[in-house]
């Protein structure tokens, strides 16, 4: 009975040293300057997207507040009402700078979302692999090679194509391209995991299967795993703008900044290149900031990583 | 060595069935082909005699064998588009895909190898910081997004080149190529610049990340000690142990760069398959959908079996026992 509630080794090696390591990496992860700027830049983004509503000048959703008479005008002109569309508006007369505000709520949700997903499905995958071994770890990994043998975009294509657009499904066919990658990180580290001393220990106390799975052999599994779900978001945020500029992605009511792009497309040609030019940049600074982040966690967590 | 090739053939050929067994299911399970099929204004004994016709009634399990029986003859069905089989309407399209692979991945290799040598030879100057912050940009865009920013630069402000299209093709071997002639070439450009952007900056890590590597082993110390001109150090003794990486990378990356013209193709409306996918994927042209995936997998299939066998011909070091590479 006691051995069930056994608490999880980490804190307990760590108990008088648990705040000084995390300090410790907190403050390697600020030495270096591009990472704050990365840090810094997120948070703006992430704050952006959280209080919307709240900052935007212009709800580009409520019909009430658009005119058609202010569409695709360039930008720093005004509407009729006074207000200055600082990104210029886009052929409904929105203002480009509330929807891209907008459209980063539903690109950082899908990215997060998926990513979150794709790395509980994927990471359990790849810590039963590591845990169990013979055909099930066999028949995993091979699912996992061969889905890595293909890029993510055919994957995702060939699902959104048999499944339709829609928020759920874009989600869904993330999460289907990205759990490869955490199942091998998972499994590769648990590999080593499991022959730690502390294994052995949980082992032999007979603690529950799952319970050492979970609580004793996950947490020491997380360092490598949040590296790559950093850099996850970043990738599902972009596959999800590429899916939807081809028009597979997300529906029309609810455009990410990939629609947004793709919506301003057909006026590029006749030189109105800010309606799909801003979105693209709020885009790429999305994904730098991640990267940005994820490098210095790489760097930070593994300090035998190279570049 | 035989053995091991004939169980990577094996291999090969099990996930071309277990592509068709996805497929045929994702057709017939997730959508019902009958409602795609007939006209919603068909009535019962209509519909009842064409689902008998296309052997709609039998067991999954035959369906799945006639689907298959008929794929391996090149019958995927007919483009209810182009009322064309839809592998030849996907075969026409593929040398426009091809030639833009190709041209991307030419000019990725020679942007990538000489940019990564230098960053790799001399690692601490500002031009290799620069090099590496701008590749670092490279892996972070989307290439949709570049494709429309070159569109905007190059076409539309300053009119150098073409904006969109394929321009005049000239014939070689039977088939259209656009790159014989001038018109096509200015095509050419930009597509095959915006798709070579992503693969550049990774040839141009990796021989970075090899030149780190190989430099300050034993044998390069050694052929400078004999005296050799730097000239033969570096093209010579330090690229042969680098290209062992990057040559698989640019074979590996030739499936993706195929895959990934389908983003290309798209915004510079280059018609080759990518586009074509995306267009029938739209209209619901399912029968070129199959055939598109079929064709895509078997092409991936194929490029992983080829990179496999020439990685084990090259480096005696991999043996294709246990896992793969």
């Amino acid at each position: 009975m006691s051995v069930d509630t056994l608490p999880p080794p980490m804190p307990v090696e760590a108990e008088k040293g648990e705040e000084a390591p995390f300090r410790l990496l907190v403050r390697a992860f600020f030495r270096s300057p591009a990472a704050v700027a990365g840090f810094v830049l997120l948070a703006a983004i992430i704050g952006l997207a959280l209080l919307a509503p709240l900052i935007t000048p212009q709800n580009p959703y409520d019909l009430n507040q658009l005119d058609i008479m202010d569409s695709r005008l360039p930008p720093g002109s005004q509407s009729m009402t006074g207000m200055t569309f600082w990104l210029g508006t886009d052929d409904q007369g929105r203002d480009m700078l509330s929807g891209i505000i907008y459209g980063l709520r539903i690109s950082l949700g899908v990215g997060v979302s998926s990513a979150l997903f794709a790395a509980l499905f994927g990471a359990s995958l790849g810590l039963l692999a590591a845990y169990v071994g013979g055909r099930t770890e066999t028949a995993i990994m091979r699912i996992v090679d061969l889905q890595l043998s293909f890029p993510s975009i055919l994957v995702a294509l060939m699902i959104l194509a048999f499944l339709g657009k829609g928020i759920l499904n874009v989600v869904l066919a993330l999460v289907i391209v990205e759990w490869a990658t955490y199942a091998r990180a998972a499994r590769g580290t648990a590999l080593v995991e499991r022959r730690k001393e502390y294994m052995e220990a949980a082992e032999s106390l007979a603690i529950p299967r799952w319970r050492i799975l979970f609580v004793h052999l996950l947490p020491n599994c997380l360092p490598p795993l949040i590296v790559i779900a950093t850099v996850q978001v970043a990738r599902a945020i972009s596959l999800e703008a590429t899916l939807s500029f081809l028009g597979l992605g997300v529906p029309i009511t609810e455009p990410s900044l990939g629609l947004l792009v793709a919506n301003g497309y057909q006026y590029m040609l006749s030189g109105m290149t800010w309606i799909s030019f801003y979105p693209g940049v709020a885009l790429l600074i999305t994904v730098v900031a991640i990267n940005l982040v994820g490098d210095r966690l790489r760097d930070v967590l593994n300090p035998r990583g190279r570049e | 060595m035989t053995a091991a090739v004939v169980r990577r053939l094996l291999q090969a050929v099990m996930v071309m069935l277990a592509m068709t067994v996805i497929v045929f299911i994702a057709i017939n399970v997730i959508g019902d082909p009958v409602d795609i099929l007939i006209s919603p204004d068909a009535d019962q004994i209509e519909r009842a005699r064409v689902v008998q016709a296309l052997g709609l009634d039998l067991p999954l399990w035959q369906q799945y064998l006639r689907f298959l029986w008929a794929a391996l003859h090149g019958d995927l069905g007919e483009s209810y588009v182009y009322n064309e089989p839809a592998i030849r309407v996907i075969l026409q399209r593929l040398p426009a895909t091809l030639e833009l692979a190709v041209s991307a991945i030419l000019i990725a290799i020679v942007v990538g190898v000489p940019l990564g040598l230098y960053a790799g030879l001399r690692p601490h100057g500002i031009l290799s910081r620069v090099i590496m912050t701008v590749s670092i940009l490279g892996f972070s865009l989307p290439t949709f997004w570049v494709g429309l920013v070159l569109i905007m630069f190059f076409g539309v402000q300053l009119g150098w080149l073409p904006s969109g299209g394929r321009g005049q093709t000239a014939e070689l071997f039977g088939v259209q190529w656009a790159f014989l002639t001038k018109d096509g070439l200015a095509h050419l450009i930009l597509p095959a610049v915006n798709l070579a952007l992503f693969d550049a900056c990774l040839i141009l890590r990796l021989t970075r990340a090899g030149v780190a590597e190989v430099l300050p082993l034993d044998f390069v110390k050694f052929a400078r000690a004999k005296g050799l001109k730097e000239s033969r150090v570096i093209g010579v003794h330090i690229s042969k142990n680098i290209m062992i990486p990057v040559v698989t990378i640019i074979g590996l990356e030739f499936g993706s760069i195929v895959a990934f013209s389908v983003v290309t193709e798209s915004v510079f409306s280059w018609p080759g398959m990518g586009k074509l996918i995306i267009d029938s994927i739209n209209v619901l042209d399912r029968p070129i959908i199959t055939a598109y995936l079929m064709a895509i997998v078997a092409f991936f299939v194929i490029i992983n079996l080829v990179v496999d066998l020439t990685y084990t011909a090259l480096d005696p070091r991999v043996r294709l026992q246990g896992e793969g590479p």
